[in-house]
């Protein structure tokens, strides 16, 4: 910063420069030098409302507040003069007027910002005899708590939503004293970063529903963790009482998550207590046993032996740890066996016969926020990766152009540049026509493989506009969504975003699934690629593949078939006729049908290791729940297992010992190739018929996220019918159905059905993880609607 | 906006109420149609015979292109709307500082014994209601009543009932 944009002021006599146009609350906080605040939050527009700020500035009539005063030239401010605290104690009056002062019965009581400033500045009697006013309390659904009456109107949460999480859903109805914070018509807020209003609200007006009332702030013992639904990777403070995960708040990390995180990240935790498996169990003639761990793991390792080699197949969570994908991955080539992947949802893999490594975003997080441009194919990171969605928005706030190739018009919370909503038959036509219109703007070959795809097709505006927007900006980002990724097409829409990122200067990334998808590409669990990102000499079958060509055995890791799997049906299939040995932190009775050994392994929380974010930081966190029953880290589990199956190289002390050898063989290695060389195969999927569009539903991602009753009770996550056009609809003969029966090969599901204009012709919405879906077929997969 | 909502939007904001808002927009520039939300809900006010329905705010809202809440921040915060029906004279008694001191609350309980209705009621055969304000802007000449658009000054209860009793 040149020496121009800095001035000098002084604060309470310390001399200090400060940029020009800064606050004086934000340079006295840059300086640790405390000013009571109850409106202003950095990240939010300043509202200067609560006064509770006020300072003395020299030469100045009144007192100023502090938030709202931008510093000037030889400004002298004093935050403790007598004139200060004067109106600082008097505005704390005013605001205590109203207070219920109900502290011993409310939540935040012990971590309340009014309660720790009225300590300081507070009368200890109070001279207000007159009534109080009090606000009835409304429902805003399951996450927040609403305590109406102690509200001091700072307006955090309404600036919250409206500049944040992009959607007002709070408001201030009426006015003076008889302003009331709320939705004004009763309804559930449904922004996925709803949960942040309990953090910003400086009282006890929103607080935490799923944990109220279930301990004292003072009794929680606070430790850092990171969130695993999606690839963020958001840093997380985890609350815990008596050894238990009590609540989540963000741990600031400006980078990654800046101070939010979002309602997933924020209230999974309610499902670490449903449905544990609590000791090992093995099946024997069709009955459950409960056995102690060493006649389970005998157990285990035995049958895994006697399927050695090319018959197993080993299947892990995008959310366990890097250790314990790492020594799964150890685990597989000791067995002879290749057959390994966490890429679940994946619907097609034939680029994994490049040898490409698809595991990264290509940009990092922070740097999304500036994008100039970007296109999301495939994708709606706002639900799907809310902190990557927030970025995005930031970004197009900032005037950058974002554009979306998606079957479904989502509801966005800014202004897209463009939009093309197309059935996915029709996705590689549309992204070929964008490339091809980027060829023409910005010159240049196309490469070889890709010609034949961009002669003769049809450029429209849309792709004109999307074209130009990438050449137009630096380094735009072209982002392959989890919908892409799970589209049969998943090589060609790669092939073709890695064009378009080549061609427009820019890059191509995926935004993989679960919070350690790119750890799990490091740790050599994907079926060409060893540990460290080497090519394997003799490449095994991919997730797709070693259910469709069903083995004799399989080791899941974290997986439960039906909830996780691109086809459910086929996975169940290929499971029930196999030996299956389960490491999982939930007894499910698909489990309990499917395998024939269960191993409780410690969940998130529970578990120290390693996560990897989609730009490729390494998140270290420790064990800080106790896991339920006879429950172990899943690290050590596979440890033991390694030492019993007599392989090499297991005899690992600690989970960092096991990230330390992982890192030392990757710098060995390099840095894996992510560039996509051709165009492998046939298109497999084609505009006719009716198509199954599907993502997991946001709030079904994973063993955790669906077990968690809050989320699922919001509106997001009650949102699992079938979506259609209404035009499809009427032509189906539809129009007036609620439910609606969904072929799928063999499989046939009665679900409900939803009317939507933002869904293309020619596609229905179905999301996958739900208790229709698991029924089901392919994702994104031909289906047939008729009525029920 | 979605075709449903569309029609909802014309089917509550008539032609003529469209054309009139279209007016209140061109004031403002391209993008700041959210500048016209008082002068819209003032115009669908007076079509629906003086106050405001949640249905009609939104029809704004979605007119205007702000979310709905934003509307119901405006139509609850100025005492000019209203959310419940009104009688046919409207009578705002002027509530704050000046006119206190000069006896509004005599005029307030004059006119819930005369009228027989609270605050916000209206009086059975539909002629008045009556509504305490904040400060009308003209505390020189405190008590201050509006009734419809005119403002009566200096009332005392015998002068109010005289005005009323020449309203049809
Ligand atoms: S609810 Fe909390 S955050 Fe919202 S205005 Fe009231 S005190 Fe502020
Ligand atoms: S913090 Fe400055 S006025 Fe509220
Ligand atoms: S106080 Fe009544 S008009 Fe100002």
């Amino acid at each position: 910063m040149s020496d121009d944009s800095l001035v000098t002021i002084e604060i309470d006599g310390i001399s200090l420069k400060a940029p020009k146009g800064a606050m004086v609350i934000e340079v006295a906080d840059a300086k640790g030098i405390a000013i009571p605040r109850f409106c202003y939050h950095k990240k939010l527009s300043v509202a200067a409302n609560c006064r509770m700020c006020l300072v003395e500035v020299e030469n100045a009539p009144k007192p100023l507040p502090a938030c709202a005063t931008p510093v000037t030239d030889g400004m002298r401010v004093f935050t403790r003069s007598p004139k200060a605290i004067a109106a600082q104690k008097a505005t704390m009056e005013f605001l205590l007027i109203n207070h219920p002062l109900d502290c011993p019965i409310c939540d935040q009581g012990g971590e309340c910002e009014l309660q720790d400033v009225a300590l300081e500045y507070g009368g200890d009697v109070s001279r207000f005899s007159e009534g109080k006013r009090v606000v009835p309390d409304p429902d805003i659904g399951p996450l927040i708590a609403t305590g109406m009456t102690r509200c001091i109107h700072c307006t955090r949460c309404v600036r919250f939503g409206e500049e944040i999480a992009g959607v007002k859903e709070l408001g201030a109805a009426g006015r003076g004293e008889h302003t009331r914070i709320g939705t004004y018509m009763a309804h559930a807020v449904t922004s996925e970063l709803s949960g942040n209003v309990i953090d910003i609200c400086p009282v006890g007006a929103l607080t935490a529903r799923p944990s109220r009332y279930s301990a004292r702030a003072w009794e929680l013992l606070q430790a850092p963790s990171v969130a695993v639904h999606d690839c963020v990777g958001s840093n997380l403070s985890v609350h815990l009482y008596q050894k238990r995960v009590n609540r989540v708040v963000p741990r600031e990390n400006e980078a990654v998550n800046e101070c939010w995180i979002s309602d997933r990240d924020r209230f999974s935790y309610k499902g670490l207590e449903r449905d544990r498996l609590l000791v090992p169990m093995v099946k024997e003639a069709g009955e459950w046993r409960e056995v102690a761990w060493e006649e389970a793991l005998e157990r285990a390792a035995s049958l895994l032996k006697a399927n050695a080699g090319d018959g197993l197949g080993l299947l892990a969570s995008p959310s366990a740890t890097l250790e314990e994908l790492f020594l799964l991955n150890r685990i597989g080539n000791g067995l002879g066996s290749a057959n390994i992947d966490h890429r679940l949802r994946q619907g097609d893999f034939r680029l994994d016969a490049e040898g490409v490594a698809l595991g990264g975003l290509g940009t990092p997080l922070a740097e999304l926020s500036r994008a100039g441009a970007a296109l999301v194919i495939g994708g709606n990171p706002r639900k799907e990766q809310p902190m990557l969605g927030h970025r995005l928005r930031k970004a197009a706030l900032a005037g950058g152009k974002i554009s979306y190739l998606n079957g479904r018009e989502f509801p966005l919370n800014y202004r897209p540049h463009a939009v093309i909503t197309a059935a996915p038959g029709r996705w590689v036509e549309e992204l070929a026509a964008i490339a091809a219109a980027l060829f023409n703007l910005a010159g240049g070959e196309p490469p070889a493989h890709l010609s034949p795809l961009l002669e003769g097709v049809e450029i429209g505006d849309d792709h004109r506009r999307i074209a130009e927007s990438l050449v137009e900006a630096e380094r735009p980002p072209v982002l392959l969504g989890v919908q892409a990724v799970a589209h049969p097409d998943f090589s060609w829409l790669a092939s073709l975003a890695s064009a378009i990122a080549g061609a427009s200067g820019g890059r191509h990334g995926v935004i993989t699934e679960g919070g350690n998808g790119a750890g799990a590409w490091l740790a050599g669990v994907v079926p060409h690629l060893d540990a460290g990102g080497g090519r394997r000499s003799r490449p095994g079958l991919d997730a797709r593949g070693m259910l469709e060509q069903p083995r004799s055995a399989y080791l899941l890791q974290g997986v439960e078939p039906s909830a996780d799997c691109w086809d459910p049906l086929v996975a169940g299939g290929a499971l029930e006729g196999a030996t299956v040995v389960a490491l999982t932190s939930f007894d499910t009775p698909e489990l309990r049908a499917l395998a024939d050994v269960m191993l409780p392994v410690a969940a998130w929380s529970e578990t120290s290791g390693t996560y990897v974010n989609a730009e490729g930081r390494w998140q270290r966190v420790r064990a800080l729940a106790e896991a339920p029953g006879d429950a172990r880290p899943g690290w050590k589990v596979l440890r033991v297992l390694g030492n019993l199956l007599d392989l090499e190289e297991f005899d690992y002390q600690s989970s960092e010992e096991v990230a330390d050898t992982l890192r030392a063989l990757m710098e060995e290695l390099g840095s894996a190739n992510d560039t996509v060389p051709s165009l492998p195969g046939m298109r497999r999927l084609k505009g006719e018929g009716m198509v199954r569009l599907a993502a997991a539903a946001p709030y079904r991602v994973d063993g955790l996220v669906r077990r968690s009753r809050p989320l699922q009770e919001t509106v997001d996550g009650r949102d699992l019918a079938l979506r259609i056009h209404p035009d499809d609809a009427t032509s189906l003969g539809l129009a007036e159905a609620e439910l609606v029966l969904v072929r799928q090969g063999e499989a046939v599901v009665s679900v409900p059905l939803v009317l939507d204009e933002g869904v293309a012709r020619g596609c229905g919405w179905l999301p996958a993880a739900s208790e229709w879906s698991g029924r089901l077929g392919g994702m994104i997969a031909p289906m047939e609607i008729s009525a029920d | 906006m979605s075709a449903q909502g569309r029609q909802q939007t014309t089917d509550l904001l008539p032609e003529q109420v469209r054309a009139e808002i279209d007016k209140w927009i061109a004031k403002y520039p391209p993008d700041r149609q959210a500048s016209a939300v008082m002068a819209a809900l003032r115009i669908v006010q007076e079509e629906n015979g003086g106050w405001l329905t949640p249905e009609l705010m939104d029809a704004v809202a979605r007119y205007l292109d702000m979310p709905p809440v934003s509307v119901y921040e405006v139509a609850t915060f100025y005492s000019m709307y209203e959310h419940r029906p009104v009688g046919r004279h409207k009578v705002c008694v002027c509530d704050s500082i000046s006119c206190m001191l000069n006896g509004s609350g005599k005029l307030l309980a004059h006119l819930e014994e005369k009228l027989g209705v609270k605050p916000g009621e209206v009086t059975p055969d539909g002629r008045f209601s009556f509504k305490k304000v904040e400060c009308l802007g003209a505390c020189v000449d405190a008590p201050v009543v509006m009734i419809g658009r005119k403002y009566y000054e200096k009332l005392t209860p015998a002068a109010l009932d005289k005005l009323l009793s020449e309203l049809d």
